[in-house]
């Protein structure tokens, strides 16, 4: 067996990040192969018939469509180091705008999906393997797989139905109330930290009020999945030799169960959550568009209904490198709380 | 002569299976006196493991436990689970077989001797504790610089020498060693065997010592019982046991042994029983050299011979032989009516 | 590899004489719902009457649905009303354009089964055979194959399709093929992974050493031994990617990527128009639709994971048998005579015959017995 150093830790580490560069290069090859196998130039499919032939084929020399495929594989490649992904076709914005404005909402929505997610389905997993194969634990389970198997916009739909139509409790579509969303000034484009920057509790109790059930309806999508992973991973580690030593030591049920079973069985569970990110990006698609919540998602559906190629492929290669990012943060998390994580 | 520690009588486990109960411990008995070690010695499968679980009351769900396991004038078989719990660590220690997977990774060893003293002596400073702890683990040879290590940061003998410090921190009178040396190499094994040799004269523990190995019981344990089936076919001293063996099932394990002057293989013909469903009678008769009619025929009564006990007719008594039960039963008859 | 739950004697294991492919597939299929029990039986059974349950309504959907899925006016030529609530000529009411919500509900089941049947047939065509590739061939292509389908995977899954079923609807338009293909190009790299690992793992197997050295040819090999080992492990995969796919498909029509409704009935795109009658309480255009996904997908889901309970080992719930333990018997009793205390007077002991202990040992193996073929 091997003995680790402090310095493995950050061996680990490094090559972790070194291993992440070739990663993000095959994603953004995967993503410029797929937009290029479309027919047409991105030009003409967004504006044919729009423009005169003379002024697309300006557009088109702009935007560099004339030259050849290597050459802007290496314009794509080289500006999105420098954070440059092209201009929009169709309302000539730069690609980065869209996530100044627009990434706030959505970042509001999916944290705090996840928050209610990991308050939700964590516990409930804990439980359901603690009592498993029990009446609880069978209920528990069929939640799981009912928030599973009801699509967010499905549920989106019921909430907005009963909470908002039938009890009017809360509202059901957009950030905040027109009138609201005008009065606060943008300054980081995230709405509640604006309101509360302009000290405007009103409009930031209004902003909640509008956030609880589009996070509500993503949360629940997410805590049925986390709920199934905790319940499996508590199992196992329940079974685990080390929980049947520690029993043998006489060590209270209380203890074993919480000391040992539980913290053992959430390490896997933070490996996994890194996967989680994807499944929480593409619900907050759906969830925007449920909610009409002005985030990434409906600015994808939006320049995607209007066939702009570059917007698209802008949206889609920041929306990559947010998941490679995530699992990387998430296996940099993972190593610090778990001692064997080796090399 | 001093009370026995620990006194098992008529102890069965069961567990379910699909076709049936399967008798892993099926009526066993036997007393361990203070200081005293007594090797378990029998095929893999004969139920040694299971029967040292039962004996902690350890065992998985929907195993049935029946029996006694008198200590301290108690019966752990009808013991609450709470109060078995409160014994295991001060009065009652297991060793296991894998030392690799048997410590929790994510804590450290302190953490784990804490757990443990603090579970048992709540009242335990801090600094008493680390005092204890740190005495265990130099008396098994990991220096006390180690304390604060993880798990994973041992080798593999060095972890079993943990596993038996934490089993032995709180100084219970009787340990189970499940084959504690079997995952190990030679000399880590002369090692973990001068240990527990160590701990009984020290502290005078129990010990049972589980093992396939009939070289360490040789050498650390002062009985042996040799188990077939879910019983134990004969104990007695290791010396007599092992000059003389009455059961030919012990004979027959005592020739297949390796040494060094071991000319050739020997092993014992026909496979282990099925704990389903046994032979009937004697559970060694399909297997047995010296098989008699009488022997698949009426369970074997216990007979004392010598200094051991043993379960086998050709020790008698010979009233309960029935007429012409001595004859040597004749093997094919057997085989085709088993399977009719 | 995982084999199913091990002891249980019976037909399913012991070959009988003149049996055909037809009846050991039969047996194949029946055997993880006869060694299931408790929740998984629950889970197995009920998962499987709805999907059966689905399956049905999608093959009789022409018998089943009271209209055709864009049908707009009754045989009379009079058009049906918009939002007409759920009454006795629409029992599930209509929708915006007048289209019969029932009717639509019955026919989306035909479209959901098609195009999930048509993305698992091409992700495991594609899948097994890229895997069964990279895991046989190695070196470079092994390595490019993962790197590409590692990528694959770390991509959103719907946001994946979308793209993919953006692209395809350029040259295909949107139909259920599109919308199929869209949907393979998120589970090939799953089935990549399965098949590639336990080729690999298979490969290092001495059987497949020992049918080398026997001489049998390379394809022989990678068939005959790969493919039997491989197949095992994907009912559970394809039975929960079945489920995703549906959510999946599902997501596309909402967004409205999906299947065009003028060509058939689509759940998602149906909601999509159902999110903007909420806000007038017409309940029914989003209601009936949103059920058939979520009974559909929670079928699937209780049938995946009821096969993943009594498939693998990891997870498989030991069943608890209740035993009856009887009486020792006398003659297995240690007399306490003999435990140690030697200068016990001897006792007199009652004398059973060991044949007479067997048979009273009988019942109580019996009853257990029972209890195991139930």
């Amino acid at each position: 067996m091997s003995t680790r150093t402090a310095g493995s830790l950050r061996t680990y580490l490094i090559t972790r990040v070194v291993l992440f560069v070739p990663q993000v290069l095959v994603i953004l090859t995967i993503v410029f192969v797929l937009m290029r196998v479309a027919p047409g130039d991105p030009v003409t499919v967004a504006l044919g018939g729009q423009r005169s032939p003379e002024q697309l084929a300006q557009l088109r020399a702009a935007a560099g469509y004339d030259r050849s495929i290597f050459v802007q594989y290496w314009e794509y490649i080289s500006g999105i180091v420098r954070f440059d992904l092209g201009t929009t076709i169709v309302d000539s914005r730069p690609v980065t705008q869209i996530f100044k404005v627009n990434g706030g909402a959505t970042l509001t929505l999916t944290s705090s999906a996840l928050v209610i997610a990991l308050l939700i389905g964590v516990p409930l997993g804990l439980i359901a393997g603690r009592v498993r194969d029990t009446g609880l634990d069978a209920g528990l389970r069929v939640f799981g797989i009912l928030t599973y198997a009801a699509p967010v916009f499905f549920l989106g739909l019921i909430f907005q139905l009963v909470f908002a139509r039938n009890l009017g409790w809360l509202p059901s579509s957009s950030q905040a109330s027109p009138l609201v969303l005008a009065r606060v000034p943008s300054e980081t484009n995230i709405f509640l930290v604006d309101a509360l920057l302009a000290g405007d509790s009103a409009a930031f109790w209004n902003g909640v009020q509008h956030l609880i059930l589009p996070a509500l309806t993503l949360g629940l999508l997410l805590s049925g999945v986390f709920m199934r992973i905790v319940r499996i991973n508590l199992i196992q580690t329940l079974r685990s030799d080390y929980v049947e030593a520690a029993r043998a030591r006489g060590v209270s049920e209380g203890n074993v169960v919480i000391r040992h079973a539980f913290r053992n069985a959430l390490v896997p569970f933070v490996t996994i959550l890194g996967l989680q990110v994807a499944l929480l990006l593409g619900g907050a698609i759906l969830t925007e568009q449920t909610f009409n919540w002005n985030g990434i998602g409906s600015q994808l559906v939006r320049y995607l209904d209007s066939r702009d190629y570059v917007a698209v492929q802008g949206i889609i290669t920041l929306v990559a490198l947010a998941v490679v990012t995530a699992s990387l943060l998430i296996d940099i998390i993972n190593a610090i709380i778990d001692p064997r994580v080796r090399y | 002569m001093t009370e026995p520690v620990i006194s098992v009588r008529d102890l069965r486990v069961w567990y379910g299976s699909e076709r049936g109960p399967v008798r892993a411990v099926d009526g066993v008995t036997f007393d361990l006196r203070p200081g005293e070690t007594l090797g378990l010695v029998g095929e893999s499968g004969c139920g040694k493991s299971t029967l040292g679980r039962g004996v902690l009351g350890l065992l998985p769900r929907g195993a049935k436990l029946a029996g006694e396991v008198n200590y301290e004038g108690r019966n752990l078989v009808t013991a609450s689970p709470k109060a078995i719990q409160r014994l295991r660590g001060p009065d009652l220690g297991l060793i296991f077989q894998e030392p690799l997977t048997r410590l929790n990774p994510l804590l450290r060893i302190s953490d784990q001797f804490e757990e443990t003293l603090r579970t048992h002596e709540p009242g335990l400073s801090k600094q008493d504790i680390r005092h204890r702890s740190i005495e265990v683990l130099r008396a098994m040879g990991i220096p006390p610089t180690r304390y604060r290590a993880y798990p994973h940061e041992f080798s593999g003998g060095m972890r079993q020498r943990i596993m038996i410090a934490l089993a032995l921190v709180l100084r219970p009178s009787f340990v189970v060693a499940d084959e504690p040396t079997t995952a190990l190499d030679v000399l880590v094994e002369a090692q973990i065997i001068g240990i527990l040799g160590d701990l009984r004269r020290n502290f005078d523990t129990s010990l049972l010592f589980i093992t396939h190995n009939l070289g360490i019981v040789a050498e650390a344990c002062d009985r042996v019982a040799v188990m077939y089936a879910g019983r134990i076919v004969e104990q007695g001293p290791v010396t007599e046991v092992f000059a003389r063996p009455q059961h030919p099932y012990t004979r027959e394990l005592l020739r297949s042994t390796i040494s060094l002057s071991t000319t050739g293989l020997h092993y014992i013909p026909g496979a282990p029983p099925d704990l389903i469903e046994p032979p009937s009678g004697c559970r060694f008769h399909p297997r047995c050299p010296s098989a008699m009619r009488v022997c698949p025929e009426q369970f074997p009564e216990q007979v004392e011979v010598g200094p051991q006990r043993v379960e086998c007719w050709l020790h008698g008594p010979d009233e309960l032989v029935p007429e012409g039960g001595r004859e040597p039963l004749v093997r094919e008859e057997i085989t085709v009516a088993d399977e009719a | 590899m995982a084999t199913v739950t091990q002891p249980m004697p019976g037909p399913g294991r012991t070959p009988v004489k003149g049996s055909t492919r037809v009846v050991r597939l039969l047996r194949g299929i029946a055997r993880p719902y006869r060694n299931s029990h408790g929740v998984g039986r629950f889970m197995l059974v009920t998962g499987t009457v709805l999907v059966v349950l689905m399956l049905l309504t999608a093959v009789f959907a022409p018998l089943i649905a009271t209209f055709g899925f864009s049908q707009v006016a009754g045989a009379d030529g009079q058009r049906f009303m918009n939002h007409a609530e759920p009454g006795a000529e629409h029992i599930f009411g209509t929708t915006t354009q007048g289209f019969d919500v029932f009717s639509r509900v019955v026919w989306g089941a035909r479209t959901a089964v098609t195009v999930v049947l048509l993305a698992l047939a091409f992700s495991l065509f594609l899948g097994v055979l890229l895997g069964l590739i990279a895991g046989f061939v190695g070196r470079w292509v092994d390595r490019v194959l993962v790197m590409v389908m590692d990528a694959l995977f770390a991509l959103p899954a719907l946001l994946l399709a979308i793209v993919v079923a953006f692209l395809l609807s350029e040259y295909v338009g949107g139909g259920a093929s599109t919308a199929a293909l869209a949907i393979t190009a998120v589970y090939v790299p799953q089935y990549f992974r399965v098949v590639r690992a336990a080729t690999v793992s298979a490969k290092e197997q001495t059987y497949v050493e020992a049918a080398r050295a026997m001489g049998a040819r390379p394809a022989t090999i990678m068939f005959r031994y790969l493919l039997t080992n491989v197949i095992q492990s994907v009912p559970v995969i394809a039975t929960l990617n079945a489920a995703d796919a549906i959510l999946t498909l599902a997501g596309l029509g909402f967004l409205g990527y999906g299947i065009q409704p003028t060509e058939a009935a689509e759940w998602g795109y149906d909601l999509q128009r159902a999110v903007s009658d909420t806000g007038a309480g017409i309940w029914w255009t989003g209601l009936y639709p949103g059920l058939a996904i979520v009974l559909l997908v929670m079928g699937l889901t209780l049938m995946g994971e009821g096969l993943n309970e009594t498939m693998n080992p990891a997870i498989r719930v030991r069943r608890l048998i209740p035993i009856s333990m009887p009486e020792l018997t006398a003659a297995q009793r240690t007399k306490a005579a003999q435990v140690p205390e030697r200068d016990r007077p001897g006792q007199d002991r009652p004398v059973d015959t060991g044949g007479e202990d067997r048979n009273s040992r009988e019942p109580g193996s019996g009853e257990t017995g029972k209890g195991g073929a139930a």
